[in-house]
């Protein structure tokens, strides 16, 4: 009698108990869904934003070529570390895009080391690389700007970014830009491009080759082809931003539908543990009588 | 006002004649070791000249052959033949030609950017605006004309007066390519 009363009594507990996981799971199961759900409509947005940026990168990419050439020419001869650096590394306000923001980061603290130099500034285009860059280069971040990546880039957005840089009122004799260059919708190569102030051109081993040059051709010179250059590499870091967002949203929502069907196995396999659980209850109860 | 843009167009015909006679007279030509070669490469057949001319959203060439590029730039205007001596310059407003071949010519409007002609006689012309002629709107032209010179007179300080200025000047060098 005594072990009977027991035993009615340990399956009365583990129902309560089951139930409560099946409900558990069920709430599990439908945070989940959602979370596919977020994923996949930030994949779809991505995919749009990432058409987009790959149509206008097209011409930007010429553009940037051209405005590369004539810096891939002139052969500037300065020690890096002696004279005053400038960083400019271009990213974007948003996360949830894969390593798009920590490869800018390691690609600057590989070349600057751990203990940047006072006379290399840095300079964070976009939210995130400020948050990165302000815990290990306090020092050094010369300034952020932000409201960058809402919406494709455009040449007056890089304007603004180049006409902060020549007002700010740090005389850098040579300067870096860091970007994310797109290669494909997988890939991309975190790259830099080498820019000079107009002391350094005006030094330069080759530039008496070039023709009627003077101070202020070279200095209207400059500005525009900085403010074009930063452009070209918005464009490029825009366009591998919105790929890689691509990519990590495909994945999460991948993983989101591994996740769901295991719990919806789980959970069936619970719900039919408890519906046989109660059928025993009743079965046993009634061969009691 | 008027002088400073007859004055650049004047400058191009001097340049131009004497980029001709300079292909012409072999004789004068060969005491400049740059124009002799300038020389020869013209009667290869303009090779290499690779010109790439884009403005941030279009690409109007890319590495293409032409014969003749006709540039306006603040230190005056000036042509731009295969081999030319390596040169930096700024573009004002005003009408880009060119010369693809003997028979084909197209003017596009820049409104600045900057022109690299490069030892290896690449040419890069960047432009923040560059428009086909034929796609301005005339009327267009003469409102947006009429707004900047309304502009200039209701600037308050000086750098605001500074904007609307270098506005009105594009507007009247759109203006003048219209009508020339």
């Amino acid at each position: 009698m005594l072990s009977r009363t027991s035993l009615q009594f340990v399956p009365a507990s583990t129902q309560v108990r089951g139930m409560a996981t099946l409900k558990e799971i069920s709430m599990r199961l439908k945070a989940v869904t959602n979370i596919q759900k977020i994923t996949k409509s930030m994949k779809m947005i991505s995919a749009a934003k990432y058409s987009k940026a790959e149509r206008e990168l097209k011409p930007a990419r010429s553009y940037g070529v051209g405005a590369k050439a004539f810096y891939e020419k002139l052969e500037v001869d300065c020690e890096k570390h002696q004279a005053n650096h400038l960083v400019v590394a271009i990213s974007s306000d948003k996360g949830l895009c894969g390593a798009v923001h920590t490869s800018i980061f390691r690609a600057i603290r590989a070349m600057v080391g751990d203990k940047p130099a006072s006379n290399i500034k840095v300079v964070a285009v976009g939210d995130k690389m400020k948050a990165l860059l302000q815990k290990d280069f306090k020092n050094n971040l010369l300034m952020t700007m932000k409201d960058i990546g809402k919406s494709p880039p455009t040449f007056s957005d890089a304007a603004v970014v180049a006409n902060q840089i020549m007002s700010c009122g740090y005389e850098f004799d040579s300067a870096e830009l860091f970007f994310n260059h797109f290669r494909s919708i997988v890939s991309y190569n975190t790259t830099t491009i080498p820019l000079y102030s107009v002391g350094t051109i005006s030094e330069a081993d080759n530039i008496t080759q070039y023709d009627s040059i003077d101070e202020d051709v070279l200095r209207n010179y400059q500005e525009f082809s900085l403010a074009s250059l930063i452009y070209f590499a918005m464009k490029e870091s825009a366009c591998s931003e919105q790929s890689a967002r691509m990519t990590a949203m495909e994945s999460a929502s991948k993983n989101a539908g591994e996740m769901i069907e295991k719990l919806q196995m789980t959970y069936n396999r619970t719900r039919q543990a408890v519906i046989t659980r109660e059928l025993i209850e009743i079965i046993s109860g009634a061969a009691a009588l | 006002m008027h002088c400073g843009i007859v004055l650049p167009r004047l400058d191009e015909e001097v340049a131009m004649s004497i980029l001709r006679s300079a292909t012409k007279l072999h004789a004068s030509v060969r005491q400049c070791a740059r124009l002799v070669t300038a020389a020869q490469q013209q009667r290869r057949g303009y090779a290499d000249m690779a010109f790439t001319f884009a403005s941030p959203v279009t690409v109007h060439y890319e590495a293409a052959k032409v014969k003749q590029i006709d540039v306006p730039s603040f230190s005056g205007s000036f042509g731009i033949l295969p081999d030319h001596v390596p040169l930096l310059a700024v573009l004002k407003p005003g009408v880009i030609t060119v010369h693809e071949d003997d028979a084909t010519s197209k003017r596009f409007f820049v409104s600045s950017g900057s022109v690299t002609v490069n030892d290896d006689s690449s040419v890069q012309i960047l432009a923040e605006e560059a428009i086909a002629m034929e796609n301005i709107d005339a009327q267009a032209v003469r409102e947006g004309l009429n707004k900047a010179t309304a502009e200039v007179n209701a600037a308050s300080n000086d750098q605001a007066k500074a904007e609307a200025l270098i506005g009105l000047e594009c507007y009247e060098a759109l203006q003048k390519a219209i009508e020339g």
